[in-house]
């Protein structure tokens, strides 16, 4: 048995780790939190040049072929660059969409240009302030056009075109492709809790849509599901570098005359980070491994990845501000970096109380839950 | 990333399942445990009855070569590979087997003989530790030591051949049925801690030693007082050098934290049956928003701890040797029992207060969970243990190191 990441897969996480440690990604997240930039274009090029955005589109529409595994690993080491990059939208969520999509032409057309980083795609699903059940998708299809507006868009001011979740004329709800720069859309940046992040408002007003043949609930589901299989490796990684950081700050910092890493409070306090990041990895792990074998236990597995990778990155993040003191408090401390980009990975693809209902209601489904 | 056995390990999972479905019964449902033929309501004959079917249990599998399988054949074992025990394992639980009673032997003394015994001692104590034959407990907590266990004071003293003990252990699980024991005393009063102690096995049938119940908060009384008044242990039943003890001790509770698993009572399974058919304010309990939430929280945890045992496992299938890491298991494992059983008689309302079918099980878990929290090592100390030896924080600063045992302060609870 191995139940783990192949020597290869290990090999990509390690070049990855290699290229966001010499380019320096957190620091770049603070340029983007703190100037003009909507995203690190240079930073977002070198993991183009490396092939990252080909990773899981096959050879046949210009990519490399490989698996989600790979994807896994790579979305770990950008959690814990917290990269201020759209890899989340344009790859876990569009690539993955469109590459679940029957319709040919669309992949012909965009999956080449997304594997060589020409354009970036999203994902366009909340219309309120909460994130939507099937009732809660109002935008609509008719005769090729949709018509109405989504809310707090990640990378929606970034992205040449969006997977918007519409209804049709049928009722069903399905995903459109739009391209952003067509007229009627309307398209506003917001101010956002976590600025190395984009997001936006958009508003559709009778623009030109292409169907992507996905056109069941359950469509949207899979897709939410297999992103947050990707969402948590990258919890994950954000999780344990936060971890690090209180341990390492904790052994350099003395107080009453000793390393403040010698009392059991500061102790426990990191344990306790360790052991939440145990639970979410292990959880990870099987998400990855439902992921790549599309098995039916996928939305059981994601769901609990997602959770308890979320409750992971809360707790490394805000328990690192408290070990760092006085410091953590500050700006030029990166602490509150993690401590957003934890926050801000909470929302997208829905909160922990929507996931934690997802997991119930798909453990009431199958029959042995355990 | 796979689950899958390697041929060698699917060829040997097959052979186990053959012995095992030919000569034990397969459970129907996770549930399905063994229970003694003979139950009773007394718990001491209950015990007595258990005792005897896992004692013909082990000894069917002894004989057929399936008891320890990772010793050495000629100490009762199989040679077997660390993955192979694994694979037992996992085979074995899905039978109706009855267990408990040998895992202080084989899973802690066993180890410590193998590594410190002479050859003519472990011939003669490895293979019925292997059989269930000769049970054997762990001597090692006393009143004034627990946690920190180098703070023991049972005095060992050497004259000629034989030493001569005196003094107290408690909290000795399984001493009332047990034939032999393994402890750690103290030898020098005047060096430092860590450096007076010294380890022995002795026959708790050796004169002087007199084993006493204590009656647990679950009821039953699972553990004892052990006192020795001039026991005599031969010298050649030393394990390790005079001043040693504390090193061999190490040996044992690193088996120790292999050797406790998770904790058994109720896990997510029940209280998601409970929720799903308990009222809650005119409906199931299942459908009300703080309730499902509480649910995902301990799946996430279960599911959290079964994959990291596949991990731990799937290590040891490629070669490596998992390390204290396993210390989050017990941690994890007896806190989420703790709070299911609490929150499954939260569920129940008034229900919980009165004892039947239904609610024993989670009574008993509520009850059983505070002792799993404690044995083996508590909560504070294997978070401690993480910090220290998995993410290489420093040790505590003592005031008892380099400091003569007779000069370290005690309080009134000692
Ligand atoms: C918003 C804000 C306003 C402030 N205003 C003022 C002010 O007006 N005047 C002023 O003088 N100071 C002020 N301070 C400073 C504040 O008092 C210190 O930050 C605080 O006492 C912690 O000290 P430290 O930052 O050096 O952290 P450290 O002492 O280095 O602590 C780091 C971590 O170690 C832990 N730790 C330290 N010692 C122990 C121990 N013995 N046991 C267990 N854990 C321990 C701490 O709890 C913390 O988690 C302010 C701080 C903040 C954040
Ligand atoms: C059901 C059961 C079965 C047992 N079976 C056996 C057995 O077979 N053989 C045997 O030898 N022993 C056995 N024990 C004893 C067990 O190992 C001890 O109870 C345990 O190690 C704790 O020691 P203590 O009871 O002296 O508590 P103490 O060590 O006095 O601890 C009291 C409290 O203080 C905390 N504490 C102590 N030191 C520290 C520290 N450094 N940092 C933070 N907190 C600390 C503890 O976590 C605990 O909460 C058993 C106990 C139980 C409950």
């Amino acid at each position: 048995m191995n139940f783990n990441f192949s020597e290869d897969q290990l090999l990509m996480k390690e070049e990855v780790k290699k290229l966001l440690d010499k380019e320096n990604s957190v620091k770049r997240n603070r340029n983007v939190l703190e100037g003009e930039d909507k995203f690190d274009k240079e930073l977002w090029n070198q993991l183009v040049q490396m092939g990252l955005t080909a990773t899981t589109i096959p050879e046949e529409y210009g990519g490399i072929g490989m698996g989600f595994l790979e994807l896994c690993v790579i979305a770990e080491e950008l959690g814990r660059g917290i990269a201020p990059v759209p890899f989340s939208s344009s790859v876990y969520l569009a690539t993955t969409a469109i590459l679940n999509s029957s319709n040919e032409e669309i992949k012909k057309e965009f999956l080449p240009k997304l594997a060589a980083g020409e354009i970036i795609g999203t994902f366009a699903h909340s219309e309120k302030t909460t994130f939507p059940n099937e009732s809660g998708i109002n935008v609509n299809f008719k005769s090729g056009k949709i018509s109405g507006k989504k809310v707090a868009v990640p990378d929606g001011d970034i992205a040449n075109f969006a997977l918007v979740t519409a209804k049709s004329d049928k009722n069903q709800i399905g995903l459109y492709l739009v391209d952003l720069s067509s007229n009627g859309v309307e398209i506003n940046s917001l101010d956002t809790f976590d600025p190395s992040r984009s997001h936006a408002d958009i508003v559709f007003e009778n623009v030109e849509a292409r169907a992507l043949n996905n056109d069941a609930w359950s469509d949207i589901e899979k897709l939410l599901d297999q992103s947050a299989v990707l969402f948590a490796f990258e919890q994950v990684g954000g999780a344990e570098a936060a971890m690090n950081q209180a341990k390492d700050y904790a052994m350099g910092r003395y107080a009453f005359g000793r390393a403040i890493a010698s009392f059991q409070a500061i102790k426990h306090k990191v344990a306790d980070m360790y052991i939440s990041l145990q639970l979410a990895r292990s959880n990870c792990y099987y998400g990855a491994w439902a992921l790549s074998n599309d098995a039916p236990e996928l939305p059981t597995a994601a769901a609990t990845a997602r959770v308890s990778a979320t409750k992971a990155f809360y707790e490394c993040s805000k328990e690192n501000i408290q070990t760092h003191g006085g410091m953590g408090a500050t700006w030029e401390f990166d602490c509150h970096l993690f401590y957003r980009r934890a926050r801000l990975l909470s929302s997208n693809i829905g909160s922990q109380g929507i996931w934690k209902d997802k997991l119930i209601t798909s453990l009431e489904k199958s029959n042995s839950p355990t | 990333m796979d689950f899958n056995d390697t041929k060698e390990e699917a060829k040997f999972r097959n052979e186990v399942n053959a012995w095992l479905s030919a000569n034990a019964e397969k459970k129907e449902h996770a549930k399905d445990i063994y229970r003694p033929a003979e139950m009773s309501e007394d718990s001491e004959s209950g015990e007595s009855s258990a005792l005897k079917d896992a004692k013909a249990w082990q000894a069917k599998k002894y004989d057929s070569g399936w008891a320890c399988l990772h010793w050495p054949k000629d100490y009762g074992g199989r040679d077997a590979a660390p993955m192979e025990r694994v694979i037992w394992g996992q085979e074995e639980s899905k039978f109706k087997v009855p267990g408990g009673f040998f895992e202080i032997g084989q899973g802690m003394a066993g180890p410590v003989l193998m590594l410190y015994a002479s050859e003519e001692q472990k011939k003669r104590y490895l293979p019925p530790m292997a059989k269930g034959e000769e049970i054997w407990c762990q001597l090692f907590s006393e009143p004034g030591a627990g946690s920190d266990l180098a703070g023991i004071k049972t005095k060992a003293e050497l004259d000629g051949d034989t030493w001569t003990i005196n003094g107290q252990k408690v909290w000795t699980s399984g001493a009332h049925y047990s034939d032999y024991g393994i402890i750690v005393t103290r030898s020098d009063f005047s060096a430092p801690k860590h450096k007076g102690l010294t380890y022995f096995f002795l026959d708790m049938k050796s004169p002087g030693v007199e084993v006493r119940p204590i009656k647990q908060i679950t009821g039953g009384a699972n553990f004892n007082e052990v006192y020795f008044t001039d026991v005599k242990i031969p010298d050649s039943q030393r394990l390790g050098e005079v001043g040693d003890g504390w090193k061999v001790s190490l040996t044992t509770l690193m088996n120790e934290r292999l050797a406790v698993g998770d904790a058994s009572g109720v896990d997510f399974q029940e209280i998601f049956e409970l929720a799903k058919d308990q009222d809650f304010n005119g409906d199931t309990a299942i459908s009300n928003g703080a309730v499902r939430e509480k649910l995902a929280d301990w799946y996430c945890e279960q599911s959290g701890l079964k994959y990291t045992k596949m991990r731990n496992i799937s290590a040891l299938s490629q070669g490596s040797t998992p390390g204290p890491e396993a210390s989050i298991t017990k941690i994890v494992s007896a806190n989420k029992l703790q709070d299911i059983a609490n929150y499954g008689m939260d569920l129940m309302d008034n229900a919980s207060i009165a004892r039947d079918e239904e609610t024993a099980i989670f009574q008993g878990s509520l009850l059983g969970a505070p002792l799993i929290r404690i044995a083996g090592g508590t909560d504070e100390v294997l978070k401690n243990i993480i910090a220290e030896q998995v993410l290489g924080m420093p040790q505590d600063v003592r005031v008892d190191k380099n400091v003569p045992f007779n000069e370290i302060p005690t309080g009134s609870k000692n």
